[in-house]
């Protein structure tokens, strides 16, 4: 059946005419998502999609008006969805059945999706390398010794092995971006405010965006177009309209993109190969490259920690054992079922976020923390403002190194979310997208970035470097 | 023992003012009090997983007005805040605020107290969100999240207060400012009003503010007097003995009379305050300001000067002008009559007898209590007739002119008549005349008194007088 779990959600679409159902669909990436060797997934809602899909089979209207009719898709754990469970890979919430569906969720559900199932992460979304859940680690399945990246690590790995024919994820501070270099598949992380978070499980809420994990950048665009739009439920929503499939093949004639001199040198020799070559691919292609310095980025790292981790612990004060959730069952006070519930229902990597974002907020370290990161960042907004007058894209690594082996964890793989980061201080839209393979077959990606709202320049950029490199990888 | 002429104290308040928008402050949820424990709630105002809060635009509003009305100045760009805290009533663990940039800044009220005006400065208004309530029950607590995310005003004072009853009177002209705007009904009984005092205390002459204790939660205005002077005379006793006051919060045990402590400064809550991401700032425009300030009905110092520029003595103008209610009804007076100085005596003497509490109605027409004053104007009844045709008529819709020929409690000015009358009381007050003859004035009284008597009451008490006098020959009386 891996002529259907290969495919794109274009070439599915192209089955469909030709006669495939999307009952047939959804049973085939209903099976791979069950069988899940790499534990991408926490819940697997096979039953609901195949009534799903029988129900859209007999839908005999013009199917032009359900871009993503019959195609089934995973959501991260942290999206909430009515009376599925969404755990965010928490103890905390691991019984957790939401009372209403994400405005994301309902979205792709009038676009026609079909949701099979929600994909295991990093535990709240914090971490890198989707191996701080309760539900157990995702396994790389280009190689299980490396991490699978995280925090979105399920969604990428279910895209990669088709366990289902695109994802949502999550992404705090390269969640999306991360996962999807690490599998091989494209990631991309819209401008804050591109789409609705009402009913994302607030991590950072001032850094929290959707993103779209696909398998290739005509899907992406297909997907994110469903997706954008304002929310009258989220008050930090847009109401700027994406136009993104139209643009892709307009090519990048004139485009002018840069690479940014303090992430290249930072990377590993076949990271800065890959961007090398992707320079050269633009400048034949009709684009103009050139290399720009940006100092203050290496401070984005630093205030991304800060504000995630204080934003963090207010948005996870409320798991208190009360109304929902873990609820510590031998208290005997009001501060024994505190304690002992959000003891007991918290992993290690979320306990040491949480205490981190106490500390900087607290009144005697404000100033020396918080205060001080919200004028960083305020800092390399307007830098990188300024430096999109000039400019359409900029290109630089997804992680300064290809894949790390498994294993490490808590603040030695902070530094490596360097790149990422960026665009999430700065609200800026970025795409991580496939660049081939390094020896060991491991896949290697490149990030793009571009300006707010400007998600159209890293659609037509992304797009003409894949066709460019199509052959060359899978 | 009376600290007041060594001591004097420096009050500040902050007070709650709910606000009575349809729908609470960040959701579509109903304001109404008294329904069902969580009959009024949504995911959003329970704070549940991956709900986010969208601002009503009507509690902004209101919030302006307060300001407006207590003369502040309204920030051009203002912003929430989280204000950080755990405890079970707050669903999120957190309060949305407002913290370094409120709505409103820098505004006064003038309040009235033993007739004399004081100034008492407004530092903010900045608008939040209310927390839920705990129910006790006997062998658990139970918690209802109705009131969770109806819209508040805290409104801080400066420390211009300086007595108990000051406090009292700006608490009260406060409450009657949002009654008349309408932003609230500032029910202090439903917790929809509700106070934190800050006093402390230093001897006369001292410039130095005292150190300060917060008094937590006060819902009644007698219980705040009695608490501010409670506390008054605590601090001073403990300077007296030579000791210190500590920066504490402590509350008001309605039963003892007395402040206990909660808690100390160094187990105050480190509230984490940081800006609110969920919210964008708010950009308010000059002309939305000026829109709502064109809006601002008249306010209670406003119809007071109306009620002096009337005739109306300022300490009568004060007391109908202070509830909106009273207030509004003296309008409709205004509207109907020429003279209105009668009926305003009229109202703060009868009117105000006969009123139970804040809540009570006047059960009297502004046309029958108009009636009543210009009879006793023309000379129809007398002034006790006039007083008492309050209490005879209230909650009737009887005409008093009716009433006054049926029940004959016409004035009787007729001199041959009021004369037979004292002729027939000094007939049968012999004791008294002769008491009279004998020097003993205060007996006249009796007589007149009796003669009253003998005319239902309804004689005409100057000409009774006179009459009874001239019979008497006692013109030195």
């Amino acid at each position: 059946m891996s002529y259907i779990t290969k495919r794109t959600i274009t070439e599915l679409a192209s089955l469909q005419r030709d006669g495939l159902s999307c009952l047939e669909i959804a049973e085939a990436y209903i099976k791979n998502a069950q069988a899940d060797p790499y534990n991408a997934y926490i819940t697997v809602t096979g039953e609901q999609a195949l009534e799903r899909a029988m129900a859209l089979d007999r839908i005999r209207e013009d199917r032009k008006a359900f871009p993503l009719f019959g195609i089934p898709y995973a959501a991260k754990d942290n999206i909430c969805t009515k009376g599925i469970l969404t755990t965010c890979a928490s103890k905390m919430l691991a019984e957790h059945l939401p009372v209403y569906d994400a405005t994301a969720i309902r979205h792709i559900h009038s676009a026609g999706g079909v949701l099979i199932g929600k994909t295991n992460m990093d535990e709240f979304g914090m971490g890198s390398s989707s191996d701080t859940g309760y539900f157990g680690k995702v396994i790389n399945p280009f190689n299980e010794q490396r991490s699978a990246g995280g925090s979105s690590g399920g969604s990428a790995v279910a895209v990669a092995t088709g366990a289902c024919a695109f994802a949502l994820g999550s992404d705090t501070g390269g969640s999306v971006r991360l996962p999807a270099a690490f599998n091989g598949v494209v990631g991309v992380k819209p401008t804050y405010g591109r789409i609705s978070r009402y009913g994302l499980i607030a991590f950072a809420s001032s850094l929290d965006q959707i993103g779209v994990l696909t398998k290739d950048v005509t899907d992406s665009a297909t997907v994110l177009e469903q997706l954008c739009g304002k929310d009258a439920m989220d008050s930090t929503s847009s109401e700027q309209s994406a136009d993104l499939v139209h643009a892709l093949s307009q090519g990048i004639q004139g485009m002018r993109i840069a690479v940014i001199r303090e992430l290249t040198d930072i990377a590993d020799s076949q990271t800065r190969l890959s961007i090398t070559n992707a320079a050269a691919m633009i400048s034949k292609l009709g684009g103009t490259v050139e290399e720009i310095s940006v100092p203050e980025i290496s401070k984005c790292l630093w205030a991304y920690y800060v504000i995630s981790s204080a934003e963090a612990s207010s948005n996870l004060a409320r798991y208190d054992g009360v109304r929902y959730g873990y609820s510590a069952p031998d208290r005997t006070t009001l501060s024994s079922l505190y304690t002992k519930s959000r003891s007991e229902g918290f992993g290690t990597e979320v306990k040491r976020r949480l205490l981190l974002g106490g500390y900087v907020l607290s009144a005697e370290n404000r100033s020396a923390y918080y205060l001080k990161a919200l004028a960083i960042r305020n800092e390399i907004k307007s830098t990188l403002s300024r430096v999109f007058k000039d400019l359409d894209c900029l290109l630089c690594p997804v992680s300064p190194n290809i894949s790390w082996e498994c294993g490490f964890q808590g603040a030695d793989t902070y530094k490596n979310d360097i790149c990422t980061v960026i665009a999430n201080i700065t609200g800026l839209p970025a795409m991580s997208l496939p660049c081939g393979t390094d020896s060991n077959g491991v896949p290697m990606e490149l990030q793009l970035m571009a300006n707010s709202f400007n998600e159209q320049a890293l659609y037509r950029v992304g797009y003409a470097l894949e066709q460019a490199l199509k052959g060359g990888t899978r | 023992m009376n600290y007041s002429e060594k001591y004097e104290m420096t009050v500040g308040l902050e007070t709650h003012i709910e606000l009575k928008t349809q729908s609470k402050i960040f959701c579509g949820c109903s304001t109404k009090f008294g329904d069902a424990p969580n009959t009024n709630i949504c995911p959003v105002c329970t704070g549940m997983p991956g709900t986010l809060p969208t601002l009503n635009r009507a509690a902004l509003d209101y919030a302006i007005l307060a300001g407006l009305a207590t003369n502040c100045k309204i920030a051009s760009l203002t912003k929430f805040d989280r204000k950080n805290y755990f405890y079970p009533d707050l669903p999120k663990a957190y309060q949305i605020s407002q913290y370094d940039m409120p709505l409103c800044t820098d505004g006064y009220i003038d309040v009235e107290t033993d007739g004399e005006i004081s100034r008492i400065g407004i530092e903010r208004i900045h608008l939040e969100e209310d927390a839920g309530k705990l129910v006790h029950e006997k062998d658990c607590t139970g918690i209802d999240y109705n009131r969770c995310g109806v819209p508040l005003i805290e409104v801080v004072s400066r420390p211009d207060i300086k007595s108990a009853e000051q406090a009292r009177g700006y608490l009260q002209k406060l409450r009657c400012i949002m009654l008349y705007l309408g932003i609230s009904d500032c029910k202090m009984n439903e917790g929809s009003l509700r106070c934190d005092v800050n006093i402390s205390v230093r001897k006369k002459g001292s410039t130095a503010l005292g150190e300060r204790c917060e008094i937590k939660n006060m819902n009644s205005f007698s219980f705040i007097v009695k608490a501010i002077q409670y506390e008054f005379d605590r601090q001073c006793e403990l300077y007296e003995r030579g000791g210190t006051v500590l920066p504490e919060t402590r509350r008001y045990d309605q039963a003892t009379g007395r402040t206990e402590l909660m808690r100390t400064k160094e187990q105050a809550n480190d509230y984490r305050y940081f800006p609110e991401p969920d919210i964008p700032p708010l950009e308010i425009s000059i002309e939305h300001v000026s829109r709502l300030k064109e809006g601002l009905p008249i306010l209670p110092d406003e119809r007071k000067s109306s009620y002096i520029a009337l005739g109306i003595k300022s300490s009568s103008a004060e007391m109908i002008a202070s509830s909106k209610y009273i207030s509004d009804y003296f309008q409709a007076v205004i509207e109907r009559c020429s003279d209105c100085e009668g009926v305003a005596n009229l109202l703060t003497g009868e009117v105000f007898r006969m009123l139970q509490g804040d809540d009570d109605e006047i059960r009297l027409s502004p046309d029958q209590l108009i009636c009543i004053a210009q009879m006793a104007n023309e000379g129809i009844i007398n002034r006790s007739t006039e007083k008492k045709l309050v209490s005879l008529l209230w909650g009737t819709d009887t005409d008093p002119r009716k009433y006054v020929t049926d029940n004959s409690l016409v004035q009787i000015n007729d001199i041959d008549t009021l004369k037979g009358i004292c002729e027939k009381a000094i007939m049968q007050s012999q004791k008294a005349v002769s008491d009279l003859r004998g020097g003993k004035l205060t007996a006249y009284k009796a007589i007149l008194g009796k003669a009253m008597g003998l005319s239902h009451g309804n004689a005409n008490p100057v000409l009774l007088d006179q009459c009874m006098k001239d019979l008497l020959g006692t013109d030195d009386i």
